[in-house]
């Protein structure tokens, strides 16, 4: 039997081989602020709880979720709220971020750290030390996981399926957390089996990772309910309909969610972060993240609190060697340029990657028409059409663009990759499904003013 | 270890940030390397006049570009490759003995009036070099329809190529010769074996996919075959000679002017082989290839149409 995997994707430069035996390594505390932006991951912005001048210990709760889909956020640090003012986050946006002056103490919260035996708790006790913890997806998307582990009916959940693909170039954040700290992660996953009576718990992982695959085929081998699947290395492997497809051979377009389809999906430090919270009391205030690139002087994988700036934890592992001409936050295929250093580390941030060439910029220099060779369809894991939907966005023509499905695109940049001719694809269909989503909600407003008016004037009527 | 400060604010841009090392100007150096084996077995069959045919060819395509282009203002593309892919093409559809001027006429109403008029490279709907050679058919009958060559001993009096011989019924050749190219015929056309050294390395580097020159050759192949009452050896006879298999590997896979999904890809194959056969079979002219290609041309936006994929997970799923 071949190994588990999809249809379509990319075989990028991996990278990994920077990082990939550097063990998590534990930098020196840093003094100074800590800052905590209200949006961090998907959902509503959160709401402060705190206000300036109060004093915080770490693990404490300092802001609640904004909304259903939301999420809490907790202090890393014990000192002083000094701020709550507009700070830039990765994503190149200023929002209101709570700034804390760290007291050098690092004292934590009342019952921080207390163990817990989780078999004995109910479902809804799980749910709730999972949501007051505030975790969300640590791969990179960051949806609220509290969220994800409610579905409509628990007995329908077939599957709770631990994304260790890490399918994104340079990162080894995962990979090292796999090597190095395994009982976390299937302690995580057997929680979230409490929770699906019927569930198989699958561990997958791609082959590029063997000792990962090593360590957790041989931790798992006296469970019943939990195996670990291996994968093609491919990229996006770790798609989340992708990797659902892999394990499962279920397939799920945007409209459905992985539950529906029985799966339950998490990444394998969502996975670490839930037993943290479950069994160890402890909320989310740490995070593995990958510092790496060619610029880098020292390639590591560090274990730092969140609200750290990027700049801060780079300084503190050698800087760089040459002057970057690119700074990622992530990976390279989905994650975020940055123009400075000075944002924090937020619970979903998975690496800071500094690089001495753009080869943005350089396949812009080559940049030529569209040559149609459809490269860019076989690239697609989604089976879209880039090649005509650059046309419909180019065309501003977006009833076009939704007939030929372009909101199921998952940016996932395999197109943009590939293009010989360097058009910017992914770029592309980012603006065009936004401009898509805007007239659906303009069409839904549309048409519930109308059924409003409808029912007023059918009121009018009667009376 | 020095820590360098950031000084100069670095790139930002939109995601994915690695990008392959394919390119436009890679993609078209392919097909000219595939076309290096034909090229180089034309000039030592034909003889060395073909070499002038085809620098000639691909020189006024070339020019033609940059002047067309430097005129209105437009950004210079030459280095893209794409002007010298058709001026070779075009080259390599010429009878061995047509005069030099005759081709580079060809290749400027190629390149100016079916490439750069309706926007340059990607815009064109129309495969320039067949559009071109169509045009000097129909400008220049008599000297395109002249196939005499004075090296391999053959005269426009006496002798027809091959494929007006297996037509007549009057072909006197071996398969061998017709397999190795040596008969008359178009300098790049003749040798099969050079042809499928071309498209064996397009397809290894991954340039060109299967399906169109794949469904292309086969229903032809089974139009022949019907037609002919199953004679085997005219099918294998039609499938080597005249411009088929050249039209399959190099032209009907023109990225441009062939639809982009594998469905389309797959219907545009059978067309033009039908087309092909029905031209062969039932019309005088000689030219089924390069006119089942153009009109093939017309109906790619309708072949895409039909043939979009079914998206990830839009119904048929399991669950």
């Amino acid at each position: 039997m071949g190994l588990a995997t999809f249809k379509g994707g990319i075989h990028p430069y991996e990278g990994k081989e920077l990082s990939e035996k550097c063990a998590i390594q534990l930098l020196p505390e840093f003094d100074g602020d800590y800052v905590f932006p209200m949006v961090q991951g998907l959902g509503a912005p959160s709401k402060p709880i705190v206000a300036v001048g109060d004093h915080v210990l770490a693990g404490q709760k300092i802001a609640e979720p904004g909304g259903f889909i939301g999420a809490v956020i907790t202090s890393s640090v014990s000192g002083t709220v000094k701020a709550i003012e507009q700070r830039l986050i990765t994503m190149g946006m200023y929002v209101q971020a709570i700034v804390i002056e760290s007291d050098g103490k690092f004292e934590t919260a009342e019952g921080v750290g207390e163990e817990r035996d989780y078999t004995k708790l109910s479902k809804e006790e799980i749910r709730s030390i999972v949501k007051e913890a505030g975790i969300i997806g640590m791969g990179g998307a960051g949806f609220p996981t509290h969220v994800k582990l409610a579905p409509k009916n628990d007995d329908a959940i077939d599957f709770v399926i631990a994304n260790g693909s890490e399918c994104e170039p340079m990162l080894t954040n995962d990979h090292r957390l796999m090597i190095e700290e395994p009982e976390r992660i299937i302690g995580g996953m057997k929680v979230c089996l409490q929770l699906f009576p019927n569930a198989k718990g699958i561990i997958a992982i791609e082959e590029n990772k063997p000792e990962a695959i090593e360590v957790m085929q041989k931790l798992t081998a006296d469970e019943d309910r939990i195996s670990v699947t291996v994968m093609k290395t491919k990229y996006p492997e770790g798609g989340e309909r992708q990797l659902i497809f892999a394990c499962t051979g279920r397939s799920i377009n945007s409209a459905v969610l992985p539950a529906d389809a029985g799966c339950v999906v998490d990444n394998v430090a969502t996975l670490a972060a839930i037993y943290d919270a479950v069994a160890k009391s402890t909320p989310i205030m740490q995070k593995v993240i990958t510092i790496s690139g060619d610029a880098v002087a020292q390639p590591a994988n560090v274990r730092i609190r969140l609200g750290v700036s990027y700049g801060r934890i780079a300084e503190a592992v050698g800087g760089f060697k040459t002057e970057p001409a690119k700074i990622i936050c992530g990976g390279p295929m989905m994650g975020m340029a940055l123009f400075s250093t000075d944002v924090p580390v937020v619970k979903n941030s998975a690496a800071l990657l500094a690089f001495q060439h753009d080869e943005v910029s350089e396949a812009q220099a080559v940049q030529t028409h569209c040559i149609r060779c459809g490269r860019c369809i076989d690239a697609c894991p989604i089976f879209l059409t880039p090649v005509l939907m650059a046309k419909a966005v180019e065309a501003r023509d977006w009833a076009k663009l939704e007939s030929l499905n372009g909101q199921e695109c998952i940016e996932c940049g395999s197109c943009s990759y590939i293009c010989p001719a360097k058009r910017p694809l992914t770029q592309y269909f980012k603006q065009g499904r936004r401009e898509v989503m805007g007239l659906r909600r303009a069409r839904q407003a549309a048409e519930a003013a109308k059924k409003a008016e409808a029912e007023k004037a059918a009121a009018e009527k009667k009376a | 270890m020095e820590n360098t400060e950031i000084k100069k604010i670095p790139n930002v841009s939109s995601s994915p940030h690695f990008r392959s090392k394919l390119t436009t100007h890679r993609e078209m150096l392919d097909v000219i390397i595939a076309m290096v084996p034909i090229s180089l077995w034309g000039i030592y069959h034909f003889g060395i006049y073909s070499l002038v045919i085809m620098i000639a060819t691909v020189a006024a395509a070339v020019a033609s570009e940059y002047i067309y282009e430097k005129a209105l203002h437009l950004p210079i593309t030459i280095n893209d490759l794409s002007a010298v892919v058709t001026g070779m093409i075009l080259s390599l559809n010429m009878p061995p003995q047509v005069p030099v001027w005759v081709p580079m006429v060809g290749a400027v109403f190629a390149i100016v009036v079916v490439k750069q008029l309706y926007g340059g490279l990607g815009q064109n709907f129309m495969n320039p070099a067949i559009a071109g050679r169509a045009f000097l058919h129909i400008a220049f009958a008599g000297l395109m329809n002249d196939f005499s060559c004075a090296k391999i001993g053959f005269d426009a009096v006496t002798s027809a190529t091959p494929l007006a011989q297996i037509n007549a019924g009057t072909y006197t050749g071996t398969m061998t010769d017709l397999f190795l190219g040596n008969t008359a015929g178009c300098i790049g056309e003749v040798s099969v074996l050079c042809l499928l050294i071309g498209i064996a390395y397009m397809l290894y580097r991954n340039v060109i996919t299967i399906q169109i020159p794949a469904s292309y050759l086969i229903t032809f192949a089974v139009f022949e075959l019907l037609v002919s009452g199953f004679n085997g050896q005219f099918v294998l006879m039609q499938l080597m000679s005249g411009g088929v298999l050249f039209g399959a590997c190099f032209m009907a896979n023109d990225y441009v002017t062939s639809p982009v999904t594998h469905k389309g890809q797959i219907l545009y194959g059978i067309f033009l082989g039908i087309m092909t056969g029905v031209i062969r079979t039932f019309a005088p002219s000689a030219e089924g290839v390069s006119y089942s290609i153009l009109l093939g041309n017309l109906l790619v936006p309708i072949f895409e149409r039909y043939t979009i994929p079914k998206a990830f997970g839009m119904g048929g799923s399991k669950k």
